[in-house]
């Protein structure tokens, strides 16, 4: 009796594993957005991680295919409102010194590349910044105005306007010289397993990728479409907060966006990403 | 007024006579449904688009009646035949009482 409840248990296991797969996109379709900028969705991967994966797959990918279309076009993609009330704010004078964004950096336009290479490094600092920290410093210190709040809507915005700008170019990130202990703190958080339920990152983001945990496609976990418009909130998601939001599934005390200990773990999953296109503003589930 | 409402439509500049055309548009509202609670627990007064329309050359081509369960930043996306050149006259009215509107050309040959 019990053997023939197993045996039950199994097929319906099964069913319902097939089942999902009818839920899932088509992997070898291509992203190209607006008909102009064509996206690369899968690639090798750094030599970093040639050892632990044979190719590098967007989180494009892995979504359903209504969801895939949302991102190839401006209109379509939500997270595109974000991106223009950003692109207001550059515009707009600021703070004590009245000043701008673009009255230095010009047209947002002309900050292209700069997504794909963050976080990165600053000398004067003397630690790996992420764009969030950097504009921030911005705000403060050239335009005497208020911090924003890390991952707040103003920063997750303005971060969604630097990233459509260079939509399409590889993630860059550097590894070596000054940040390397900074990507080698990353990498330790990323491999470590935590919580409760004992999970590290690569658990399921580099072990279990394309497999279902319940209902959830896993991905490779890759953050190059990020700040990510996810249908779940109707609203841009920034890393950290993403990064927070795994943290406790693991059922672990989590850090706080814009930590060190994030930062770390931005500037080593984004190197995961080398190679792969700057997608942000994307489009997920 | 709402705040942070903008309205944007997506129309085919051209198109064949007889043709059926896709027209997107999207409006950004918080479409505040009246269910929810703030931090003291009163109700979040219902302030949503409550309907929508479109017209062309003072022909109704489509009218929706939105209702609370409709969520932020309403889409729609519909086909329309056109046999003329003309203007697609797009409004939303708010339950404010608001009314926010967009227009847009498209020429057939």
């Amino acid at each position: 009796m019990k053997k023939r409840m197993l045996h039950s248990i199994a097929a319906i296991a099964t069913a319902s594993i097939l089942g999902a797969g009818v839920a899932v996109a088509d992997e070898s379709a291509e992203l190209i957005v607006n008909g102009e900028i064509a996206i690369v969705t899968h690639t090798a991967p750094p030599a970093h991680l040639a050892d632990a994966m044979d190719e590098i797959i967007s989180g494009w990918v892995f979504r359903m295919d209504g969801t895939q279309s949302m991102q190839a076009d401006d209109f379509d993609n939500p997270g595109m409102i974000w991106v223009e009330a950003a692109a207001e704010a550059w515009a707009k004078p600021e703070g004590t010194e009245g000043k701008s964004c673009a009255d230095c950096h010009g047209a947002p336009e002309e900050m292209a590349g700069v997504k794909a290479v963050y976080p990165k490094w600053n000398e004067a600092a003397g630690e790996v910044r992420t764009l969030q920290m950097q504009m921030n410093d911005c705000r403060e210190n050239r335009m005497g105005a208020e911090a924003w709040g890390y991952d707040k809507s103003p920063a997750i915005n303005m971060e969604a306007l630097l990233s459509s700008v260079s939509r399409g170019m590889p993630v860059n990130v550097a590894i070596d010289g000054p940040a390397q202990s900074t990507w080698e703190q990353g990498r330790e958080m990323y491999y470590a397993r935590t919580g409760q339920l004992e999970l590290s990152c690569a658990s399921c983001h580099e072990q279990n990728y394309g497999n279902m945990i319940r209902a959830d496609h896993l991905s490779q976990g890759q953050i190059n479409g990020f700040p990510t418009y996810r249908l779940k909130n109707a609203k841009l998601n920034g890393v950290h907060s993403r990064f927070k939001g795994c943290v406790r599934d693991t059922r672990a005390a989590t850090y706080k966006p814009g930590s060190s200990d994030f930062v770390a773990l931005e500037l080593y999953v984004t190197s995961r990403a080398n190679g792969l296109s700057v997608e942000g503003p994307s489009v997920r589930n | 007024m709402a705040s942070g409402v903008k309205p944007r439509v997506k129309v085919p500049k051209t198109a064949a006579a007889g043709d059926s055309v896709t027209i997107k548009t999207l409006i950004s509202h918080k479409m505040e449904s009246g269910q929810r609670k703030d931090k003291e627990g009163n109700l979040i007064p219902r302030s949503i688009i409550n309907r929508f329309t479109c017209d062309f050359n003072g022909a109704n081509v489509i009218d929706v009646a939105l209702e609370a369960a409709i969520s932020t930043n309403p889409y729609f996306e519909f086909d329309a035949k056109v046999d003329a050149s003309g203007d697609f006259q797009f409004t939303w009215y708010d339950d404010d009482g608001d009314v926010y509107e967009a227009s847009k050309s498209i020429s057939v040959s």
